[in-house]
């Protein structure tokens, strides 16, 4: 006859948290962290496959852990997004509306299912100002923080958020706050814990610009990076653009929206 | 928005599955009722209760092509709005024109803006203009039903092509017939029920190859004729100052012409027709 062996849910719960803990812990790690003129999002990734994305007009996602898990996430979060600003107005989409679907939905998956996500999500959303940017952290049990102005996430989260602590700083240009993002990055994982550099092939960049009207998101890749990692301004013309690249709009007008009045100038 | 949400709060599978990167498509599982051809429609023809947009052209141009529309909607012989807007950006690189019912173009642009937009996150790649065409025949097919009951609505689609087959034609027009049928036109098409008077004039006056102004000039001066012969169009407005919506689609964008610059392209074309009112 075969052994019903019992496991107290105290220690189920302990072995999905450590199961969930040491997938994350594998993968490179990412942080998001306001400036001056937006909010910045760095990973470290070598893929092609995106860690960092746009999600609505003001919000990005950010995620590490395994790939197939946070893109459903994100999937998800599109197109929510995308119905409720259907729905009602494309103004009505906000961050925290979403980090609580994340929550609850995470928070399911991890008291119902024999395997809990092995992600660490972040849901950020700029405003007009540093003080009004939201970040949101969600990890794999659906617990949610609500950060000030910085997080890492990933397998040595808390020596990268050591060094973005000591030195974040939400006034400081772009040049300087991607500085901070990378020497963050390459603190840790070097051999004999000495730091690395990071090149721009090992990074993953993308702001929430706030001066841009509409779809705030852009990446930043290729010459833009190199450059900017040099510690050089890049104008604001020639960084990078929206996934589909789609031209900074002239004279700095909004994407004209039928979907809202507000939008059209 | 409470759609379909399970009680333990998770997301729905159809939220996160990766069979589809169609808005519409997810839509018709999680919120059918958001999609306009789904809605059951009263008997009867029902062609005279509500507001019909009219007059869209749309010419192709050296650099990208320029769509422009009246400002008129109508309910029978009456005015229904003087300043309606029925020429939108569908995205960043191509344009869209509505002509029928106005309600549900409006929805439809709606709806085919989020379309665009949905694609470009989920993919991270922006569709074709090839595949936004054919996306956007599939929504009018979806009308068909109201329709055939009057409420009909055509719409006038025209882009920048990012990676033409031929380069000197990367601005492309693409037409539709209620029943989703699409047509590529080449060099112009108007629709709408100005549409005759607006291609005749464009017919004698269009040259392959025209300037992003020219091609500007053009369109109001189409729209002027259509406005000449159809009590449906607006003409300029000259008294209240509302003029053509014109915007145009170029390898830097889709742009809407401000105020004064279009005001300063109709003025000159009322005065031109002061001189000589066939243009």
């Amino acid at each position: 006859m075969a052994m019903q062996f019992y496991a107290s849910p105290e220690q189920v719960q302990r072995d999905r948290s450590e199961y969930a803990r040491k997938g994350i812990a594998r993968g490179r790690s990412a942080v998001v962290l306001t400036y001056e003129g937006g909010i910045l999002l760095v990973a470290e990734n070598i893929t092609t496959l995106r860690k960092i994305s746009e999600i609505y007009d003001k919000i990005a996602f950010a995620a590490v852990g395994r790939y197939n898990e946070f893109e459903a996430l994100r999937r998800g979060g599109v197109r929510m997004a995308d119905m409720v600003g259907l729905s009602y107005d494309r103004r009505d989409v906000t961050g925290r509306a979403l980090a609580n679907t994340y929550t609850q939905t995470l928070g399911a998956i991890f008291s119902e299912t024999q395997k809990p996500y092995e992600v660490e999500i972040c849901v950020a959303q700029v405003g007009v100002s540093p003080e009004a940017d939201e970040l949101y952290r969600i990890t794999y049990d659906g617990s949610v923080m609500d950060e000030p102005g910085f997080m890492a996430m990933g397998g040595q989260a808390e020596a990268i958020g050591n060094v973005l602590r000591e030195r974040h700083d939400a006034t400081a240009e772009l040049t300087v706050a991607l500085a901070l993002a990378a020497e963050a990055l390459g603190s840790v994982g070097g051999e004999n814990g000495q730091a690395r550099t990071l090149t721009p092939k090992q990074l993953e960049v993308a702001v929430l610009d706030r001066r841009r009207p509409g779809r705030a998101f852009r990446r930043i890749t290729g010459a833009a990076l190199t450059t900017l990692l040099g510690h050089e301004a890049v104008p604001e013309a020639e960084l990078g653009d929206v996934d589909a690249a789609p031209p900074a709009p002239a004279e700095g007008k909004p994407t004209e929206s039928a979907a809202s009045e507000d939008t059209e100038k | 928005m409470a759609t379909g949400f399970d009680p333990s709060g998770r997301l729905p599978d159809f939220f996160t599955s990766t069979s589809t990167s169609s808005f519409t498509q997810f839509l018709s599982q999680a919120a059918p009722e958001l999609l306009p051809g789904r809605r059951p429609l009263p008997s009867g023809l029902s062609a005279d209760i509500a507001p019909h947009g009219t007059t869209i052209v749309a010419i192709a141009t050296a650099d990208g092509v320029v769509m422009a529309g009246d400002r008129r909607a109508t309910m029978g012989n009456l005015i229904a709005s003087r300043d309606i807007k029925k020429v939108h950006p569908a995205d960043a690189y191509s344009l869209i024109g509505i002509a029928g019912t106005a309600g549900i173009g409006i929805e439809l642009i709606r709806l085919f803006q989020v379309e665009l937009e949905h694609y470009e996150k989920i993919e991270g790649t922006m569709l074709s203009l090839d595949g936004k065409a054919n996306r956007l025949a599939a929504m009018v097919r979806g009308n068909l039903g109201a329709a055939m009951q009057g409420l009909a609505v055509v719409p006038l689609f025209a882009g920048f092509d990012l990676s033409p087959s031929d380069p000197a034609r990367a601005g492309r027009i693409f037409s539709f017939d209620v029943a989703g049928g699409l047509y590529e036109e080449t060099g112009y098409e108007a629709i709408g029920s100005g549409s005759l008077f607006a291609k005749s004039a464009l017919k004698k006056r269009y040259r392959a190859g025209l300037s992003t102004d020219d091609a500007i000039n053009l369109a109001v001066e189409a729209l002027y004729d259509a406005a000449d012969d159809d009590t449906a169009t607006g003409g300029p407005d000259v008294t209240r100052k509302i003029y053509p919506v014109v915007m145009t689609a170029t390898a830097s964008g889709t742009h809407r012409l401000s105020d004064e610059e279009i005001t300063t392209v109709a003025e000159r074309v009322v005065a031109g027709r002061v001189e000589n009112p066939g243009g």
